[in-house]
């Protein structure tokens, strides 16, 4: 089960609303590399893990990609605050607008909404593990074409600590996974 | 939201971060004392932090006391503040 922390994990700021970054950040909300997805991946997967190490760590990432999303989220309305319908139409968002108004939504940059065929649930510990481990390395990237992109020093500031997280879970899902061969080979030898 | 307010709920966020960090290190590193020991004091001082703000400002988790009327839907919400 969950309860709710009525706080963000960081300090979610943004110097000022932006509508172009506010639409290519939410791929972040519900893009294929996005938190939503990562989130339901770890949670999904955990249930057929075959060490308590591997079972405890996907539900504890899986539960911390819920807060990135909420960050996610924040940024992404505190982008869009304020914003008149005519910055919308000029930022390209008008499409966005006429299905959401200024609401969030889990779609890509491009519109796309979110697929559960973005993740993958194999029933094998190895290759979900390595899964996870790629999908940490595309969340690493995605921050790191975002503050690319963005020329926001309080943006990039929580952007920056995103990825940062991406690269300790992507540490973390590699020593379960050499926990999870250890495991796997020892039952082989006897 | 004030500053002193504001000021509290960083220092929260910051020592609930380091709780977490500890905490997932040691999913993989159950054996691992010293992390243990930091991870129980780490847990003490965020729990210690959470009350105070709790105590002065109303709920921030699921089973907190709450002054009347219910302060849980009491604004703002994460998301709406501006944490500058
Ligand atoms: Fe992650």
């Amino acid at each position: 089960m969950w309860f709710y922390e009525k706080k963000l994990q960081y300090p979610a700021k943004v110097g000022r609303a932006n509508l172009q970054m506010a639409k290519f950040l939410i791929t972040q909300y519900g893009g294929p590399d996005g938190e939503l997805a990562a989130s339901m991946r770890y949670l999904t997967q955990r249930y057929t893990m075959p060490v308590p190490q591997a079972k405890g760590l996907l539900t504890d990432i899986g539960t911390e990609e819920l807060a990135h999303l909420e960050i996610i989220a924040t940024l992404v309305y505190k982008l869009m605050d304020g914003a008149s319908v005519d910055e919308i139409k000029r930022a390209g968002l008008g499409a966005y607008y006429a299905d959401h108004d200024k609401a969030l939504y889990l779609v890509n940059g491009e519109g796309v909404p979110w697929t559960a065929a973005y993740i993958q649930s194999k029933g094998d510990p190895i290759a979900d593990l390595h899964e996870d481990m790629a999908a940490e390395e595309k969340a690493r990237a995605t921050y790191e074409w975002l503050i690319n992109l963005s020329d926001d020093p309080d943006l990039n500031d929580t952007l920056r600590f995103l990825r940062q997280r991406e690269v300790v879970h992507f540490q973390r899902f590699g020593e379960a996974l050499q926990i999870v061969q250890n495991y796997l080979d020892c039952k082989k030898v006897y | 939201m004030d500053r002193e307010q504001l000021a509290l709920l960083k220092e929260l966020m910051a020592l609930e971060f380091t709780a977490l960090e500890l905490h997932l290190y040691l999913d993989t590193h159950p054996n691992d004392q010293r992390a243990l020991m930091e991870n129980n004091s780490a847990c003490q001082a965020a729990q210690a932090a959470r009350e105070r703000y709790e105590s002065c400002y109303g709920p921030l988790t699921f089973c907190a006391q709450s002054g009347f009327p219910w302060q849980w839907i009491s604004d703002p919400w994460p998301w709406e503040i501006c944490y500058e």
